[in-house]
């Protein structure tokens, strides 16, 4: 086995950083799943990054995430052994030892949950993930469009309580765990859809954790040489800039475990005059500018502060912020009639098509 | 109206007499370590200048860095016990699980984990187990503590549990101060916990310190209002401020890069506020400093108050200059307030930067002929350092190719030999006391915060009466109505109860009413 780079506690910063950028706005801040990580390799030493090609075609692979609102996660915190509880209760479940951990997606604070599972069981964590992104729903992962199961799937609270899930379909898992997820408080944590070394080949977005580490790395970098951060994060995702301006309106309401709404962005410099109209579901999903549609997921949205290019998340939208938004193709296995099919405007009850982003993913 | 401004550095007490927006007069005095001293010299020193009795003045604003310094060198701050009410959840991760370890032990590293708090949806977590919390009360007792920050999960949308919580500890521990993050914070347990930590060991110190501006003001023979500034720029009562002096983080550099805008009568510009020990940078946007957009640190400490992106640096009239073996350095040590003893120019026996100053014949300040000693190549080298390190923090602060000017105020602005990274210097009449300045013509807000029921009225309209009141609320806390300005608008839903209601807070801003 072949060792990509080791990761210790200062890389989490980057990653950290790198993860609420591919967030695009959601998935929730990675400050609290960062400092878990961060915890975990104080506690077990380094997190071995393994390229998906390196897993034998018969190994068996486990995605770990963190299910819920983000606004719930940055105020109630877990505590501390769901994780794991899954991850070992999934292996008593499929009757054999797990031999590598995944990521299920890379946006957000699940960018960060897996270095805690694969810290705390020595396991080898592949360099990439189910999104390329996030998303808000569980189905919503390349997984799906590879035919993988979500279940056999373990759910996990802060309580103790743990849920076993054998369900007819990904969309069944989505719906039946998100009815769990909000009794048990907003937010869970599960281990799911269980797959081998040969499967993970074809359906992993491949690199983006490793991404996640370079985002962090160009800002750095970037503000060091006094270069313009966003310019720099541009080049590197091969993002458009799609609007400058100010925070003028936030219209946030909670439904059903997620945070929806609409912010209205009033344009400065060459933008003064426009007015940028985003809809966010958890993540950006759609960018409007004076009536006309100039992104839609699943491509990525990303807001960044117009200074520093730092992210900014969904649920910390401000009124006032100055903030630049990026956007930039998706990964390819989405732009399939199926990928749209689960991931498009239309399945968040937008009245419009998908419309690609120009510019090569 | 006639108000004075007083800005107590950790080196130097600035204060100013204004009429309207004239400056009328602006001295210097040394900080004490009492404070109060110090503050009744500034304040007869600038009557005297001014040539009016304390009588004459209408209100005195005061702007003090005392309590970030305190933060900052970990000095002062009371052994302080954090209670979370939270299990069995947030286990994970205790309180001031992300603070540097020499603040953590300063304080004391007491944290204790008690069932309690709330569920998004308002549910609750674990009922509150009075035994639990006076089993908690007796531990803070027998450890010698006597502050607690009591922190429940999503007090911001029900404060029952802190509440509750607090009057168990306060029945079992009489005398100790008890801060509720829910009075502090915002959504986000740990910012919020770690404001309201900060808070409590504050509160000895801001006892002492408010008692001793209090008594400073009535030695002068001033009975009037008296206000202290919190970090957004805007004013709140003394009583208040000794309950949260956490709030007035920050409020030394709003001060200083407000009161450099007023002076200079530029609007954007870099500001560089040189003090005794440390200079502040930062970049000033139509008048205003810019505001930090993601979660601001203080002393190694993350939070969530809306703060300026301001930076500090090592580099003060007070710094001392070490011409070591390798290279030689300047700051970050400093002999602070007592510069005036320890000084070579004062006859002491520490070299600072102004005597290198001095020395250099820049600047005519104690006795000349202590430092004539002093080589011209220690002197070169000395000024070059302190060059570098003013052109490095500009350089820092510059977000843009943009050829902004700089503005340099601040006791120890004589540190500055010509123009910063070849930008355009400005040094505004007055720029010593560019902070009193800023204390002086702080705003006014209005505050609301109101639940509103969005089935009996639509957000628009519920937006639009929460701003109308705030903007009344400013108006009666001595606001004038035409200068008024929304500045911060927030709603957060609260599914549990039923009519989709929703939290609403508007704060407004003006200029005080110039009577």
């Amino acid at each position: 086995m072949t060792i990509l780079r080791k990761i210790d506690v200062a890389d989490m910063e980057d990653i950290a950083i790198g993860g609420a950028v591919l967030g695009t706005g959601g998935g929730g801040d990675p400050y609290v799943g960062k400092l878990m990580a961060q915890q975990a390799i104080r506690q077990y030493g380094p997190v071995n990054l393994m390229d998906v090609s390196e897993l034998d075609d018969d190994a068996l692979v486990v995605p770990v995430c963190m299910m819920g609102a983000p606004t719930v996660m940055t105020e109630k915190l877990p505590q501390g052994d769901e994780l794991m509880n899954a991850f070992r209760a999934l292996e008593k479940v499929m009757g054999r030892k797990i031999d590598a951990v995944l990521c299920g997606e890379a946006g957000g604070v699940n960018s960060t949950t897996p270095f805690v599972v694969a810290a705390a069981s020595g396991l080898p964590l592949i360099d990439g993930d189910g999104m390329g992104r996030a998303f808000p729903e569980l189905q919503m992962v390349t997984f799906t469009l590879s035919g993988v199961s979500a279940t056999p799937m373990v759910l996990c609270d802060d309580k103790g309580n743990s849920l076993v899930l054998d369900t007819v379909s990904n969309a069944w898992t989505e719906r039946l765990a998100r009815a769990a997820t909000i009794e048990m408080g907003g937010s869970a944590l599960l281990a799911f859809y269980p797959m081998s070394g040969k499967v993970a080949k074809e359906a992993v977005v491949r690199g983006t954790l490793s991404l996640c580490a370079k985002v962090g790395e160009t800002l750095r970098s970037a503000r060091a040489a006094h270069a313009d951060p966003v310019a720099a994060l541009a080049e590197l995702l091969g993002a458009q800039i799609l609007f400058h301006g100010r925070i003028m309106d936030i219209e946030r309401r909670t439904e059903g475990g997620f945070a929806r709404g609409k912010a209205t962005v009033s344009g400065v410099e060459e933008y003064r005059d426009q007015t940028l109209r985003l809809d966010f579901q958890n993540e950006f999903l759609i960018a409007e500018r004076d009536g006309t549609v100039l992104a839609t997921t699943p491509d990525l949205i990303s807001l960044v502060e117009a200074d520093s290019g730092d992210p900014v998340t969904t649920d910390s939208l401000k009124y006032g912020q100055r903030l630049i938004t990026l956007a930039w193709p998706c990964n390819p296995l989405w732009r399939t009639p199926e990928g749209i099919k689960l991931v498009g405007p239309r399945y968040f009850k937008y009245d419009r098509d998908y419309v690609p982003l120009a510019g090569s993913a | 109206m006639i108000r004075i401004g007083i800005d107590v550095g950790g080196t130097n007490t600035d204060a100013v007499v204004m009429d309207g927006n004239t400056v009328i007069a602006g001295v210097k005095a040394a900080t004490s370590k009492d404070v109060m001293t110090g503050v009744v010299n500034a304040l007869r020193k600038v009557l005297d200048a001014a040539g009016m009795e304390a009588s004459a003045v209408d209100v005195v604003m005061i702007g003090t860095t005392h309590f970030t310094n305190a933060v900052v060198q970990r000095r002062d701050l009371a052994p302080t016990a954090a209670v979370r009410l939270c299990l069995p959840a947030t286990a994970s991760l205790p309180p001031m699980v992300d603070w540097p370890e020499d603040l953590r032990d300063v304080i004391g590293n007491h944290w204790f984990l008690a069932h309690g708090g709330n569920e998004f949806d308002g549910r609750v977590i674990s009922p509150i187990d009075e035994a639990e919390l006076v089993h908690i009360a007796d531990q803070i007792r027998e450890r010698g503590v006597n502050s607690v920050a009591v922190t429940a999960v999503f007090s911001p949308v029900s404060t029952d549990f802190e509440r509750q919580a607090g009057e168990i500890l306060a029945k079992a521990l009489p005398d100790a101060h008890i801060t509720l993050s829910s009075d502090i914070g915002r959504i986000g347990l740990l910012e919020r916990e770690n404001a309201a930590i900060m808070n409590a060991c504050l509160r000895d110190l801001s006892r002492d310190v408010v008692a001793a501006f209090r008594g400073a003001l009535a030695d002068v023979g001033f009975t009037g209002r008296f206000y202290l500034t919190q970090n957004d720029g805007t004013l709140m009562d003394a009583e208040f401020a000794e309950r949260f002096p956490v709030l007035t983080f920050a409020s030394g550099p709003t001060n200083s890069m407000r009161g450099a805008a007023f002076l200079s009568g530029v609007q954007d510009a870099i500001v560089v506020d040189i003090g005794g020990t440390t200079s502040d940078v930062g970049s000033l946007q139509k008048g205003f400093p810019r505001q930090a957009t993601v979660a601001v640190e203080v002393g190694g400490v993350r939070t969530n108050f809306r703060m300026p992106d301001v930076f500090s640096i090592g580099l003060g009239g007070g710094s001392l200059v070490v011409d070591g073996p390798d290279a030689l350095t300047v700051g970050p040590q400093s002999v602070g307030y007592r510069i005036v003893t320890e000084a070579l120019i004062f006859g002491g026996e520490t070299l600072t930067t102004s005597d290198i100053i001095v020395a250099d014949g820049a600047a005519d300040l104690g006795d000349k002929s202590k430092v004539a000693g002093l080589s011209p190549d220690l002197i070169r080298k000395a000024r070059d350092r302190i060059a570098f390190m003013l052109e490095d923090s500009v350089e820092r602060a510059r977000i843009s190719a943009d050829p902004l000017p700089v503005i340099v105020v601040g006791g120890g602005s004589i540190l500055v030999e010509g123009p910063i990274a070849g930008l355009e210097l400005i040094m505004p009449n007055h720029f010593a006391v560019a902070n009193a300045v800023g204390a002086a013509i702080a705003q006014v807000s209005g505050e609301v915060d109101r639940v509103y029921s969005l089935a009996e009225i639509g957000r628009d309209e519920a937006l639009n009466d929460a701003k109308a009141r705030a903007t009344e609320a400013a108006v009666a806390a001595g606001a004038r109505r035409d200068t008024i300005e929304i500045v911060d608008v927030e709603d957060v839903p609260l599914a549990y109860l039923p009519g989709n209601a929703t939290r609403v807070r508007v704060k407004a801003v003006g200029e005080l009413h110039v009577g």
